[in-house]
């Protein structure tokens, strides 16, 4: 053999070089060259949607509010047994804290972060830290208790302690309708209280119903797609895919013009005589309204994963069957249809993970009753500014796709699935 | 085709046309013996395929009636017709094994669970393939999706199995294989065949007969033999093993004979009076080269043409010479690579000889 093995059963190339170094070298080349082409999209990625999504990721954790400015307080407190009431340093390392924080204008973040665990003590925070400077000498305890009726609760003390520590789970505690009691102890909310573990269940009941609502309307669309002749499924095609092609907002609008007590849908129905004038039916600004607009929105995804696994599968299948003594009903429940698994897997998948976060259309046509998990984040990103409980939200969001994707991988296999 | 034999499909002036303007099968008719092995032979888009088609209900037929067992089938169902078919591409399901492919017409068909196992298994076994029960279409290699599939078209006992190019997908060594086994399982199991196939070689082998199909019209229906060393017409002369052809027109008819005055300057020769018109008529003269002579002594052969040798091609078991003779420059003569052959070298001139029986004369 020209080949050398001599050297340890190490393959040598010609020039005396192990062989497997010599490959690398000569593939590397081409390596660089497809990273470099996949450079502006992995860029991309990285700024827009990876870094974006552990920085709020971060965010539902993090809590360096109470241990950053009030520093000396969140140490005095580390030793405290949460029995009763704090000893005089921890009263005078408060007062210096606040005096600190209400010199910088910092001090509301610590009033604000602490009003998410206990409403009412941001305007603790904030006026006792205006009255703190005029507090000069201590013993403070006492002068600190008059300050505000807060400081004479116990439960205070509990959540200032909880919080000086750096991360916390308390935005996830909220998401998950569960709160501490007065002695630290972890609850659930009172019942009249809990409202994300609902919306979360309506988020998932709805996207289940609109993508089986998808599977059973897109299933014979795609169908005739792809059996028939071209110039009748090119049409057809069009008509699939011009909802596509027309913006989110203008469809949503269209679906409130028509489905309003007022609108198209109700005037045709009262016209044929199935409703009564006085009595129209409540269509939009409810489920009813987000579970139409958002299948209509979401169908052609379901469609063209569907079409492009029927379109691969030949007619000669069915012929077989048939031709083998199946009628055609069982012909299509045995053969055709387990051929399209995969695609109505992929449709649904695609389907599910959309709806879940789907945030326009419910916020447009939901109403109260319509609105999704995804309006409840919003509302915490833009108006109520609790960012740690949205990323919280999202976090559990995230989470629960991904497991739902580890199902479908562990059930029918990733691989399964085919777009097109 | 005698009264006496028992009749199992039965065309009867069948049409078919898929646009309204054109026929793609023009009067077809066609009987076919219970036990027979009929092959549909012919180019693509001579209608063959459609035919087989409207037999196993796929397609109506536009005209005519289909008899299967003495009923007309035109309005049963495809899956109520009882007719096993191989499929092109073999149409094996993907998600099934194949076992379960090979019970699925046993199981419509409301078989016992032990019988259908039972079943399974003696077909996989007609098929060389015990064994192989467990394995998925995609896991067995073309030839052993093919045995699957004509595995499939017979387990239930159909009284008619029919196949539609069953062997085009695979390579040739393996195709001659597996249409000896389709011959040996048609044999044994004495199940009446109709197949389609444009290979003339493979019909050659399989069929007790061929029905040779070109434009939409059977041209000749006939056992292997009879259709190559008597065709009908110029086309199944030409589709049918390899022919040489002249053009001529017919001088005088004198019984079976026909003095024939070749186009080309090549003279007159006699030949077998097939399919012509008349006298004045012109003739396409058909000659398989194997029955040709060349270098033919005189007073050996009917007729005798003087040739000039083109180009020879050495293909071991013959000589394939490529001859220029009366005008056309591609008559072929094969030469036998016996002991004692003539020897030619390109460009000697010589003398083709052929018997009248051998020459047939037909449509122009």
């Amino acid at each position: 053999m020209a080949v050398d093995t001599a050297n340890n059963g190490v393959v040598l190339a010609a020039d005396g070089r192990p062989l497997k170094e010599s490959l690398n070298r000569a593939l590397r080349k081409n390596r660089m060259r497809a990273l470099m082409l996949v450079a502006p999209l992995l860029i991309f990625v990285l700024f827009a949607f990876l870094i974006p999504i552990i920085d709020m990721t971060f965010r539902s954790v993090d809590n360096w509010h109470v241990g950053t400015l009030m520093p000396k307080t969140s140490a005095a407190l580390a030793n405290w047994d949460g029995k009763d009431f704090p000893e005089e340093p921890v009263y005078a390392a408060l007062v210096a804290d606040l005096q600190a924080g209400a010199k910088s204008r910092e001090i509301g973040k610590v009033g604000t972060r602490l009003n998410y665990e206990k409403s009412g003590l941001r305007s603790m925070i904030t006026s006792s830290a205006r009255k703190s400077k005029r507090l000069k000498e201590g013993p403070y305890k006492a002068k600190v208790m008059k300050m505000h009726k807060k400081w004479r609760d116990l439960e205070t003390w509990h959540v200032i302690k909880r919080n000086a520590a750096p991360y916390t789970i308390g935005y996830y505690l909220n998401a998950m309708d569960m709160k501490y009691d007065k002695t630290g102890e972890i609850v659930m909310q009172p019942e009249n209280r809990r409202i994300y573990g609902k919306l979360f269940g309506r988020t998932f009941a709805i996207s289940m119903a609109i993508t089986i609502i998808c599977v059973v309307l897109a299933y014979p669309i795609s169908y005739l797609l792809a059996t028939l002749p071209l110039r009748y499924s090119n049409l057809l095609m069009i008509f699939v895919l011009l909802p596509f092609w027309t913006s989110l907002l203008v469809r949503t609008t269209a679906w409130i013009a028509m489905l309003q007590s007022q609108g198209v849908l109700n005037d045709l129905f009262v016209f044929f005589g199935l409703v009564d004038d006085a009595n129209r039916l409540q269509l939009i600004h409810n489920l009813t309204g987000t579970i139409i607009a958002m299948t209509h929105i979401l169908l052609p995804f379901m469609v063209l994963p569907l079409y492009s696994v029927m379109k691969t599968i030949p007619p000669t299948y069915m012929r077989a069957a048939l031709s083998l003594g199946a009628n055609p009903f069982v012909a299509f429940v045995r053969v055709y249809m387990p051929q399209t698994l995969s695609g109505i897997g992929a449709g649904s998948v695609l389907v599910f993970i959309l709806s879940i976060g789907y945030y326009i259309t419910p916020a447009l046509v939901g109403g109260t009753g319509g609105t999704l998990i995804s309006n409840q984040i919003a509302y915490h990103m833009q108006s109520s500014l609790n960012w740690g409980l949205a990323g919280a939200l999202g976090a559990m969001l995230l989470a629960s796709v991904l497991a739902l994707y580890f199902l479908y991988n562990k059930i029918v296999g990733i691989d399964n699935m085919r777009l097109g | 085709m005698s009264e006496a034999k028992d009749i199992l499909v039965k065309f009867e002036s069948v049409q078919k046309s898929y646009d309204g303007e054109t026929l793609v099968v023009k009067d077809f008719n066609l009987e076919v013996a219970r036990g027979e092995f009929v092959t549909m032979l012919g180019p693509s888009g001579s209608g063959k395929t459609t035919c087989l088609m409207m037999l196993a209900g796929f397609e109506p037929a536009t005209h005519g009636e289909i008899y299967l067992d003495g009923v007309p089938i035109n309005n049963v169902p495809p899956h109520k017709r009882g007719i096993g078919m191989v499929f092109q591409n073999y149409a094996l399901f993907p998600h099934m094994t194949v076992a379960e492919n090979l019970a699925f017409p046993l199981q419509v068909r409301g078989m016992s669970k032990s019988e259908t196992a039972e079943k399974v298994l003696g077909a996989l076994d007609m098929v060389r393939l015990g064994g192989f029960g467990d394995r998925r279409p995609a896991q067995l290699s073309g030839g052993q999706q093919q045995r699957v599939a004509v595995a499939r078209a017979l387990v239930f006992r159909p009284q008619l199995v029919l196949m539609d190019e069953p062997l085009g997908a695979l390579d040739k060594n393996l195709r001659e294989e597996m249409q000896y086994e389709i011959k040996h399982i048609h044999e044994e199991l004495q199940v009446t065949m109709v197949y389609v196939t444009h290979d003339q070689s493979e019909a050659l082998t399989m069929s007790n007969r061929i029905a040779v199909f070109d434009d939409g019209i059977v041209q000749q229906l006939a056992p292997p033999d009879e259709l190559y060393e008597k065709p009908k017409n110029a086309f199944v002369a030409g589709f049918i093993g390899e022919n040489n052809r002249l053009y001529g027109e017919v001088k005088s008819i004198d019984g079976d004979y026909c003095q024939v005055e070749l186009e080309g300057g090549g003279g007159m020769v006699k030949a077998l009076c097939v399919n012509v018109d008349g006298v004045g008529s012109r003739t396409t003269l058909s000659l398989r080269p194997e029955r040709v002579t060349i270098g033919a002594a005189e007073g050996t052969s009917t007729n005798y043409l003087e040739g000039k040798v083109e180009e020879l091609i050495y293909l071991g078991d013959h000589i394939r010479s490529r001859v220029s003779l009366s005008g056309i420059s591609d008559f072929i003569v094969k030469v036998p690579n016996s002991h004692g052959h003539v020897h030619m070298k390109e460009g000697d001139v010589t003398k083709i000889g052929w018997e009248a029986d051998d020459c047939r004369a037909l449509d122009a």
